[in-house]
């Protein structure tokens, strides 16, 4: 199934106490004067928060920037969608917050499956990401005296997450989108919208340049620059329904790890506990409704297996707060892996509520009447607003429904504390690399996460390796171009070569089931076992079987998905793999053999208290697994407890 | 929840490139799900014209959640369809009738030119952004949140103006194809926040000065823009950019 590699990968973590690390090793690291910036040049593939403040800073540093999005406008990447909130332990609530103390619960929270030293970075820089949005003019809520306001959110028990009304993400992503375009008048940064990254080029083992395909026309162009920075987002879509956008998907990772990245912990995937249940076979996506809603709304199921009244019928004794019950101490704001797993559990039991049985009750009627209903559409109307869209109910009147669906990817490219890839010169921030959330992700830091690596890390990093690198020039015909761009050719004429019955959605809900089955919110070795082969006979269909109409010279949105679907066929297989492997629970990674009596998680820190970093082979091939030990010299992993 | 079924005759507008003839086709489609969203009917559909043969049809979308602004459909000549406050995918089948037939084109105005089928060209919203509509700070630069204070209700006032979703759907329902409902959310949530006072005046004449060079008709108050907008963006912010224009061209000494 695999190799284990006898390597250990090298986090490049600097010495020192923990809380000097970042100052000591931004001393250490080598700067390339002002005048010599702009002799370099730099590619951000994706626009996100992440790559959005990354092109922007890059640009406003000096150097030469490419940026890359496959939408028609950088404005509109996913992180837009993110709703509830970003993190940062300004403690202006005098609530009792510290660095010390965000770091510490972002560690506990991801199951002490991350790197201690990326989480205090994290936590350090938080406050200035707060700072330099609202100097951008981003409207974070405030108070009445017009001081910041905050709230809390799942695994703190403290409110140190800053919004904007229930569309947090994108306000910030607006924020540094107008930074970018600022570069861009400046003629710092380059835009180049609807392009897709089909191919990494790599000359002598060195990350050097993309290829892309312009997604208006269909024309292949090769970039280069001095390094690549990748910002493509999470595979949250190898499930085919997740609450990530449509367009989401692995591929310029992947392409990068068959280029010899390695992809660390793909089995680390965060199912959201509140999103909106499916409603039929057509479904294309599953809409979230905020963690925040956890604030005020109250989660529950009938305490009688298959009552089917409405909820209103349902008397106060014969209703069951699950998570009040049991996790008292952190009730409905329990962490993420474990509120979804709590909604599992009470629905394959058979509690579960509406058509379908897979859904559960959240429930604001206390919050009504307790704060009024103006107060609760103040904090909350635009979500009311789109669930009332969506299902057709009135949840001022009626309780939602939820359910957890797939939501965000802790897995990803495996990155060293500056945040670069095994692969030199290849960089990977926010969703895209695995570095900060561990097993799982808290609410509210993936935002904190994406901007931090834009903003606040990587127009450091990157200066110490221009600084210390000798790059030879690489022009566009340069073999290791022409050979990249002929990979990405010859694989969409294979796609469009293929001409069989099946189109490719049919394909991807196919895939997806399997993942949701298997490798979903529970896995078992047989359950894993038995997919893995079953992945790879889909594949083989795939290949012998799709059906791609138009041609490659066009816009062509069949020819755009097949190429994404093909990627994710190979992935999933290495997820399984990693699944498999990962004989442990962790966070969003539950391996039914591995519980408490209770159902809690059982993790195995003297056998998996590592990173896992894949090596591709070969798709189909046994991949090769390198290993970083992870050392907690600070906090002392001990069992998660929110009870 | 229980779902009735459609049958519903959808008249799309096909066209292969910018630079060739379009034309308006028909199709039918059976048992659509009065649950399903529009664009989860649009899948449908090109399923079955991928079933068949046909090139399905081209349109733009991404998060399907109403907040990307990707999607930008004209549904029986209304931008993103009949509801109010709502994008094309956030749009339900619900709202339509039994045996109707649903009109379905791009959004129509000369600077969105047409890429494919529903598929537009919105790059100049971009240009526009670019010629001010951001407060000139570098990483780094900042200093405390809280050193600032904005009062709570002009805070509330300056998130209305930046929900935008830029998705363009204020210039495909204005019968000049004026932006000024896009230009002046951005003018008046920078002109409101004490943020954006230094290049307030800057902002404005520049801003207005790209709308105008990409083709954008004038504005002449008749509220299509704010009727059509999925964020509800209202035409109070029109008033308040005129004011600033008016403002910067008098007394700002620039």
């Amino acid at each position: 199934m695999f190799r284990v590699a006898s390597d250990e990968l090298n986090s490049r973590v600097p010495d020192g106490p923990l809380q000097q690390k970042w100052d000591k090793h931004r001393f250490n690291m080598k700067l390339v004067n002002p005048a010599n910036k702009r002799k370099y040049s730099v590619i951000v593939v994706g626009t996100g928060l992440a790559g959005g403040s990354a092109a922007a800073s890059l640009g406003e540093l000096g150097y030469n920037v490419k940026a890359f999005c496959f939408q028609d406008s950088p404005r509109r990447a996913h992180s837009i969608a993110a709703q509830g909130g970003i993190n940062a332990a300004k403690n202006y609530p005098n609530d009792g917050d510290s660095i010390w103390r965000l770091f510490y619960d972002t560690i506990k929270g991801g199951d002490y499956r991350a790197r201690e030293a990326n989480v205090y970075r994290l936590a350090q820089v938080a406050n200035n990401i707060i700072d330099q949005c609202v100097s951008q003019g981003v409207p974070f809520a405030r108070e009445y005296g017009g001081t910041l306001a905050n709230r809390s959110f799942g695994g703190a028990q403290l409110s140190r997450t800053f919004y904007c009304r229930g569309q947090t993400g994108q306000q910030l992503l607006l924020g540094a989108y107008q930074a970018l375009m600022r570069q861009v008048s400046t003629g710092r940064v380059k835009m180049f919208a609807r392009r897709e990254m089909l191919e990494l080029v790599v000359s002598d083992g060195v990350a050097r340049g993309i290829v892309v395909r312009n997604i208006e026309n269909g024309q292949l162009e090769v970039h280069t620059a001095d390094a690549v920075v990748l910002c493509t987002g999470g595979y949250g879509n190898v499930y085919y329904l997740s609450t990530n956008a449509k367009g989401c998907n692995v591929t310029a990772a992947w392409r990068c790890h068959r280029r010899g990245a390695y992809f660390a912990n793909p089995c680390y995937t965060q199912i959201h506990p509140t999103c909106i249940p499916v409603s039929g076979d057509y479904q294309s996506k599953l809409t979230l409704m905020s963690e925040s809603l956890r604030n005020d709304g109250r989660v529950w199921v009938p305490r009688n297996q298959g009552d089917r009244r409405a909820p209103g019928q349902i008397p106060e004794g014969e209703r069951d707060y699950y998570l009040e019950r049991r996790y008292p101490s952190f009730g409905n704001l329990a962490p993420r892996d474990i509120s979804s797993r709590a909604a599992k559990e009470r629905t394959d039991a058979g509690f579960g509520v509406g058509e379908s049985g897979l859904a559960v009750y959240l429930d604001f009627r206390d919050a009504i009447v307790r704060d009024g209903e103006d107060a609760v559409r103040k904090r909350y109307g635009n979500l009311f607003h789109m669930y009332e869209k969506i299902t057709a109910e009135n949840p001022y009147q009626v309780p939602m429904r939820i359910y957890p669906a797939v939501h965000y990817t802790m897995g990803g490219l495996w990155v060293d504390y500056n945040l670069m890839s095994n692969l030199p010169g290849l960089y990977v921030l926010g969703e895209a690399n695995f570095s900060d959330h561990g097993a799982n992700r808290l609410g509210a830091s993936a935002l904190m996460q994406g901007l931090s690596d834009g903003y606040f890390v990587i127009p450091y990093t990157i200066g110490d390796y221009l600084a210390s690198t000798q790059l030879p020039k690489l022009s566009d015909d340069h073999p290791a171009c022409t050979s990249a761009k002929k990979d990405a050719e010859d694989r969409l004429k294979k796609l469009l070569a293929v001409n069989g019955r099946r189109s490719v959605d049919s394909f991807h809900r196919e895939l997806g089931l399997l993942m949701w089955d298997y490798c979903g919110m529970a896995r078992t070795r047989t359950g894993l076992e038995a997919t893995i082969p079953r992945i790879r006979e889909l594949r083989e269909q795939f290949w012998k079987d799709v059906r791609v109409l138009g041609s490659g010279d066009t816009l062509n949105q069949s020819l755009e998905k097949a190429g994404r679907v093909a990627d994710f066929m190979e992935f999933a297989e290495l997820l399984a793999v990693d699944a498999l492997h990962r004989e442990e629970s962790c966070g969003g990674h539950f391996r039914e053999e591995y519980q408490t009596e209770d159902g809690e998680a059982t993790r195995r820190d003297d056998l998996y208290s590592y990173v896992a970093g894949w090596e591709f082979q070969g798709a189909g091939n046994a991949p090769v697994l390198h290993k970083e030990p992870l050392i907690f010299e600070n906090v002392k992993p001990s069992t998660r407890s929110y009870k | 929840m229980s779902s009735d079924l459609l049958n519903l005759t959808l008249r799309v507008w096909r066209q292969a490139a910018p630079n060739q003839p379009g034309e308006f086709r028909d199709y039918r489609l059976n048992g659509v799900s009065t649950h399903m969203s529009f664009l989860e009917m649009l899948d449908v559909l090109n399923e079955q014209l991928i079933a068949q043969g046909e090139v399905p049809v081209a349109f733009d979308h991404d998060c399907r959640e109403g907040i990307c602004g990707m999607c930008s459909l004209m549904i029986n000549g209304q931008a993103h369809g009949p509801d109010r406050g709502t994008t094309s995918c956030q749009l339900h089948m619900r709202r339509f009738r039994n045996g109707e037939t649903i009109t379905i084109e791009p959004w129509r105005a000369d600077p969105f030119p047409v890429i494919r089928d529903l598929v537009v060209n919105r790059s100049a919203f971009d240009r526009i952004i670019q010629a001010g509509g951001f407060v000139s700070v570098n990483t780094g630069n900042a200093p405390d949140g809280n050193s600032v204070p904005v009062p709570g209700v002009r805070q509330e006032m300056a998130m209305d103006a930046a929900a935008c979703i830029g998705c363009g759907a204020c210039v495909a329902a204005c019968k000049n194809a004026s932006a000024m409902l896009f230009v002046s959310a951005k003018v008046s949530q920078l002109s409101i926040l004490p943020q954006g006072q230094p290049e307030r005046a800057n902002r404005v004449l520049n801003m207005v000065a790209q709308m105008d060079k990409e083709g954008f008709g004038s504005c002449t108050n008749t509220s299509e823009c704010e009727a059509a907008c999925p964020a509800e963006v209202s035409v109070a912010h029109i008033a308040r950019l005129n004011r600033e224009y008016m403002k910067a061209m008098l007394f700002a000494d620039h």
